[in-house]
């Protein structure tokens, strides 16, 4: 395989596992601060935070991986991403940090405000909001380059069904992934009214979730047909993601192995994610970065994978000890320990 | 209001670096004294040591989340306001950044589980063994990160030919020629920087007599011993890292020594002024030093300034960066040198009320020095972002909008260190070390009061 493949194919894991582990950490926000309006938190509030506390950080490095590694794989992303982005990614920046600074100032701080729990719940929606704007501008149409100056054209872009549709996809598939992992958590932790709460928050996002996703393929074929065109000839890919999701829902209806289900989740975006990001192939940025023409010189790219296959060797098993010690010890979860 | 791009990039940038590099200082330099004391706790059998490393983690856990997100903001800001710069980075210099990246992810991983295990091994060791891949990790940060401005002092491992980089040799980019110098003096100023903050702590708390004594006594020796050897070892490096200017990158020296003609047995001169002819007036002078320090050597020849173009000359204000960051240097080693001869003799006593007062202040200045040090290396370079390649306003954004990111990031950072403060005065103040020392170490309290 070509180093641009296996670039791109490793970067698109970091960001499907970025999806995964913060749609966890942002659902969980909206719904302690839902559950806290409702006055239902004294039922969550010690799951989610036992479970966020020892993995926030981790979260957030993800995000930061696939930013450096696009760069270093693709160096012209810096320059069309970075010069449109400025002001969408700075203030998922800011968002980034009012977050950040919430687990540090609320939990290891002081008891909890409600001025701060408010914004960690927003922030949760908001963050993944603004993210969303590098895969709306991605399909093309929203940036211009004139005299070698590139900007971004804000009123296509906060006029375009696409870009609205991609956010409420993101927002719908957050709640969604991180309802379903809390229902797998609250049966680890064996806590009866959390898990019910939480199973039937999940059996609610699941429709819109579903309904954002077909509006947004609607809405993309208008957009850029070529991607929809490539989706299609994909449909085999997205018919696995649509299968995963009944099992997910009948296991979640029964009332029953939930660590399946969520991995049935797991698989759903997996297929779905990555069918929609091999459509994309060849661009990155359509039509401004096209993925072999735009790939970093081939000594790089050779030392940038063998550095990321001996990183992966030192973080799996570390990463598999920090699972074992907080996400699958169930006397942890239960909060004994 | 007339403003232009190149400058308010290098402002926002400025101003995220400034308050990014306290934290990044204290991330790479907490772990390994939150490792050492509960390593002599272990050794010693002294629950004192052990409340030091929990109570430092403590801490840090926060100095941890602001460098978090702070680091995020600059990771992804290159790219933001020097899209054109990390275009090329991207080709060169990526693999440092990308190693960064997976250093701090092995140090956060540990770093959760570090903190939140103090009590679920059997083994003693066990639970300090998690502590060293947080060090490394926070440590191997710095190398990496460190690599990468020094490339941009010292490009190398690549050629260009027809605008396009051809012959790249991403190790030989890593490991340019300034990079040993400089990690080394990167590595030793913030283990120096935060043991002093570290003793700071400790001074200010026997100066407020509020007890628990002997606890405090215990953290400033073994603070104040690691201040004297990290701060020679970061004048060493130092001076190492002025010699490779010496050697490869003249006009930076020059313009910190303020040497404007090429001269043998040159002078060395301190602070002072320049007059309305560009002479330098009140300054100190140390005869043939600058010759020494460049080259060891009092008659050797040292580079001035006039070799260099006009337009390629960094700012002359760096003189006093420069002067400044050496000056608490000296500092530093003066104060932790007398600590440790007054502790030898059991006359004096060595935790008298000036030698605290001065314990209280390394700290604060330790950390200005690294502020005036990387504002020195940043200025030196100028005008270039990669010496020799790229000038800084070739490398900048050219959207309008960056002003209003300007405030908008002045606003985050003044939130953030407002809070951050906040939560470290209550962190500590409503659990104070006498109250813990209480609650879970009743056996030490005696001992504690004679």
């Amino acid at each position: 395989m070509s180093y641009e493949i296996v670039g791109i194919t490793v970067l698109w894991l970091f960001l499907y596992g970025y999806v995964i582990v913060a749609s966890i950490d942002f659902g969980a926000g909206f719904f302690a601060y839902y559950a806290k309006v409702t006055k239902r938190d004294h039922i969550i509030n010690q799951i989610i935070s036992r479970y966020l506390s020892p993995v926030w950080e981790v979260t957030n490095v993800f995000l930061v991986f696939f930013f450096v590694g696009i760069v270093g794989f693709f160096p012209s992303t810096a320059y069309y991403y970075g010069s449109a982005l400025l002001v969408p990614a700075s203030f998922a920046i800011i968002l980034l940090a009012i977050r950040g600074s919430f687990y540090a100032f609320e939990n290891y701080g002081s008891k909890q405000s409600n001025v701060y729990m408010f914004l960690y719940g927003a922030t949760g929606l908001l963050i993944p909001a603004s993210l969303s704007v590098a895969l709306t501008v991605s399909e093309g149409g929203f940036i211009k380059e004139e005299n070698g100056v590139v900007s971004l054209k804000y009123l296509e872009l906060f006029t375009s069904p696409l870009a609205w549709s991609i956010v409420g996809l993101a927002i719908t598939a957050i709640l969604f992934i991180s309802a379903s992992f809390l229902t797998y958590y609250a049966s680890r932790a064996n806590d009866k009214p959390a898990l019910n709460l939480v199973r039937r928050w999940s059996l609610f996002w699941a429709t819109p979730t579903i309904i954002m996703a077909l509006t947004t393929m609607i809405f993309l074929g208008q957009h850029n047909q070529r991607h929809f065109d490539n989706m299609l000839d994909l449909w085999w890919v997205f018919g696995l993601s649509m299968g995963f999701f009944l099992i997910a829902m009948g296991l979640l209806y029964i009332g029953r192995n939930y660590g399946t289900a969520f991995i049935a989740i797991m698989l759903q975006f997996f297929f779905a994610f990555f069918g929609y990001g091999a459509a994309q192939y060849p661009y990155l940025l359509d039509p401004y970065i096209h993925i072999e023409s735009s790939v970093t010189n081939e000594s790089m790219g050779l030392a940038l994978i063998i550095v990321f296959i001996g990183g992966l060797l030192m973080l799996i098993p570390s990463l598999i000890l920090l699972m074992r010690l907080f996400l699958f010890n169930a006397d942890y979860a239960k909060g004994k320990k | 209001m007339e403003f232009d791009t190149v400058t308010i990039s290098r402002l926002i940038t400025a101003m995220t670096l400034t308050f990014h590099i306290i934290f990044a200082t204290l991330g790479v330099g907490v772990p390994l004294f939150i490792s050492l004391a509960e390593f002599i706790g272990i050794k010693k059998k002294d629950k004192h040591y052990e409340l030091l490393a929990k109570r430092w983690a403590r801490g840090f856990v926060i100095t941890v989340a602001i460098g978090v997100v702070t680091g995020t903001a600059i990771g992804l800001q290159l790219s933001l306001v020097w899209p054109n710069f990390m275009q090329m980075a991207g080709n060169v210099i990526a693999l440092p950044l990308f190693m960064e990246v997976f250093a701090f992810f092995f140090e956060a991983i540990f770093l959760g589980i570090y903190l939140y295990t103090w009590d679920r091994f059997k083994g003693k060791y066990t639970h300090w063994l998690i502590s060293l891949p947080v060090v490394i990790g926070a440590g191997m940060s710095a190398v990496f990160i460190t690599t990468v401005n020094s490339f941009m002092n010292s490009p190398d491992g690549f050629t260009i030919t027809n605008g396009e980089f051809v012959a790249v040799n991403p190790i030989e980019a890593m490991l340019n020629p300034s990079s040993p110098t400089r990690i080394a003096h990167v590595l030793g100023g913030s283990y120096l920087t935060v043991a002093a903050i570290l003793a700071t702590i400790a001074a200010i708390a026997l100066l407020r007599k509020k007890g628990a004594a002997d606890y405090h006594k215990k953290a400033l020796k073994m603070t104040v011993i690691s201040m004297l050897v990290f701060s020679i070892l970061t004048a060493v490096a130092g001076d190492t890292s002025a010699k490779y200017l010496a050697e490869h990158q003249t006009e930076k020296l020059a313009a910190a020594e303020w040497l404007f003609e090429t001269e043998e047995n040159a002078d060395l001169i301190l602070f002072g002024w320049l007059n309305e002819n560009n002479e330098v007036v009140g300054e100190l002078r140390i005869p043939g030093f600058l010759s020494f320090l460049a080259h060891g050597d009092f008659m050797s020849e040292v580079t001035g300034l006039e070799v260099t173009p006009e337009d390629e000359r960094p700012p002359l204000v760096i003189h006093y960066l420069f002067d400044l960051m050496v000056s608490i240097g000296f500092f530093l080693i003066g104060i932790s040198f007398l600590y440790l001869v007054l502790s030898k003799f059991k006359r004096w006593n060595v935790h008298n009320k000036f030698m605290l007062w001065m314990l209280a202040l390394s700290g604060p200045l330790a950390m200005l020095a690294v502020e005036f040090g990387w504002i020195f290396a940043e200025l030196g370079r100028q005008p270039w972002i990669v010496r020799g390649y790229m000038t800084v306003s070739e490398a900048a954004t050219s959207s309008p909008y960056i002003l209003h990111m300007f405030f908008l990031f002045l606003a985050l950072y003044i939130v953030l260190g407002t809070l951050f403060v906040i939560t470290l005065r209550k962190l500590f103040k409503d659990n104070p070390v006498e109250l813990e020392l209480e609650k879970h170490y009743p056996e030490l309290e005696k001992g504690d009061k004679k």
